[in-house]
């Protein structure tokens, strides 16, 4: 299981990756082996604005629906146009081009509420 | 009863080999071993194997046994010939559909029923409740597992299991195996050629190994699902209910309203002659969606018509393909919809049956 140790992670299964007041968040590699066979990704619009904890996506596998939580407050400033046409990338390059969507942080102190990646890995098992 | 939920005699080997397993119909049941979609693949292009243990056996003997299902099924089983087998309702008495089963003609008059296995209990009430004199009814549900061998290779499978030709579509054998007997037929739930096999319990998981070890791909109850709605053949609890007639759910062909009775005949009479009110049609998807999914509301014109009663992105054609009752004057093939997911809604149109047609 690949968990990497320069992201913070929410127990809901979301990475965020910082730079700056920017935050890049997808889905862990645990969650899209979880999720399998992702055929869709509802990416949230550029200018929403989320509150940490907030529905702002949803990925939906052949099977399921699943909602993604913001693991932070913030502005949406991109979203990932290649998840339209190969929402598989959520699959295959989970933590790279599978990226979701970029926020600005309007509270970078959240992030300390986030898991390292060895708390991560000690929830999931 | 027992509310924890049941497991096939392959449990064991299936959750070493990788199944996730879901509750389907009481039973635990693998929803995939690798991916859905491979499996779907899988199934399309080569061979699969689905575990359908769950699924009941029921064996109806006696004198004037076959008289009697008359009077119980929709379909007429005096065009079901020893050795084949027919698909038809049981029905309740207003027509709405308890179980869509499969009957195997073993003999004048022994026959098996293969019904859903959420629906086993339910069937045995209601057959008992009309038991007539000399009639034997002999649920083997428990005793009894299945295997479910699908796709363009199936034919070479059975070649190399049992050294004969596979049963052609609709018909069936039975063959000795272990000093038990083994019923081969040429059914399935996947459009594609294939074989199911009922057979005891115990031999179900040398058999299973045998299977895979002809390179055939393990598949579970998501593949099962996907084929089946591309092919738009119901299932019983989404697509079909007590109150729902088969006449609505577009499958008339299995009910022959020329047999002189059954039960939920007169109400199935009546709604041909006044119109039915309401039919269950294929809609695909026609720009850019999420995939469509059961009991998401269909609109016409912004107003509510009903809902989805199945729905999935189609592996097999690569848009969302959906089942859903609409009153009878929009249930045309062409007419345009819209389908509302998560508030917003997107444009469907009602296509032919089935969506998928094999190779």
């Amino acid at each position: 299981m690949n968990i990497p140790d320069d992201l913070k992670y929410a127990s809901s299964h979301e990475w965020i990756r910082v730079e700056g007041d920017t935050g890049t968040i997808g889905i862990t590699d645990h969650a899209q082996e979880e999720l399998t066979d992702i055929v869709y990704v509802e990416a949230p619009k550029v200018g929403a604005v989320f509150e940490a904890g907030d529905v702002c996506a949803v990925v939906e596998s052949v099977k399921a629906a699943s909602d993604i939580y913001s693991p932070v407050s913030g502005e949406v400033i991109e979203a990932n146009e290649a998840l339209a046409s190969n929402p598989s990338l959520v699959n295959t390059s989970p933590y790279d081009e599978g990226w979701l969507f970029k926020i600005r942080l309007t509270d970078p102190s959240q992030l300390e509420a986030l898991k390292t990646s060895s708390d991560y890995q000690a929830q999931i098992g | 009863m027992n509310s924890s939920p049941r497991r096939t005699i392959l449990y064991d080997i299936q959750k070493a080999a990788g199944a996730r397993c879901v509750d389907f119909g009481g039973w635990e049941m693998p929803v995939q071993f690798s991916s859905i979609l491979e499996e779907h693949q899988a199934v399309r292009t080569a061979c699969g194997v689905f575990d359908i243990s769950h699924m009941g056996e029921i064996f109806i003997s006696g004198p004037k046994a076959l008289d009697w299902l008359q009077g119980l099924l929709t379909n007429d089983l005096a065009k079901c010939a020893i050795g084949s087998s027919q698909y038809t309702f049981l029905l309740n008495e207003q027509g709405g559909v308890i179980d869509d089963l499969i009957v195997y003609r073993r003999g004048e008059d022994d026959i098996l029923l293969l019904v859903n296995a959420g629906k086993i209990a339910e069937d045995v009430v209601w057959l008992e409740a009309h038991i007539e004199a000399g009639i034997t009814l002999d649920n083997q549900s428990d005793a009894m597992g299945a295997l479910a061998i699908q796709g363009p290779e199936s034919p070479k499978i059975f070649q190399g299991i049992f050294g004969r030709e596979m049963p052609a579509r609709s018909t069936f054998v039975a063959l000795p195996q272990d000093g038990e007997e083994i019923i081969a037929a040429g059914t399935g739930y996947t459009g594609e050629v294939g074989f199911e096999l009922f057979l005891p319990n115990e031999l179900v998981p040398k058999l299973w190994e045998r299977i895979l070890a002809l390179g055939v791909k393990p598949c579970g109850l998501g593949a099962r699902d996907t084929l089946r709605l591309e092919m738009c053949y119901p299932l019983n609890g989404s697509d079909l209910s007590p109150q729902r007639t088969p006449l609505e759910a577009g499958l008339g062909a299995f009910v022959a309203l020329d047999k002189p009775s059954f039960i939920g005949r007169d109400v199935l009479v009546a709604q041909k002659s006044s119109g039915l009110p309401v039919r269950l049609v294929a809609l695909r998807m026609t720009e850019k969606s999420p995939p469509p999914r059961a009991h998401y509301p269909v609109l016409f014109g912004g107003s509510p018509l009903g809902e989805t009663t199945s729905g999935v992105l189609s592996p097999s054609l690569g848009v969302g393909i959906a089942l859903a009752y609409l009153p009878h004057d929009l249930a045309k093939l062409g007419q345009q919809v819209e389908i509302s997911i998560r508030g917003r809604t997107f444009p469907a149109v009602v296509d032919k049956k089935p969506f998928y047609r094999p190779a």
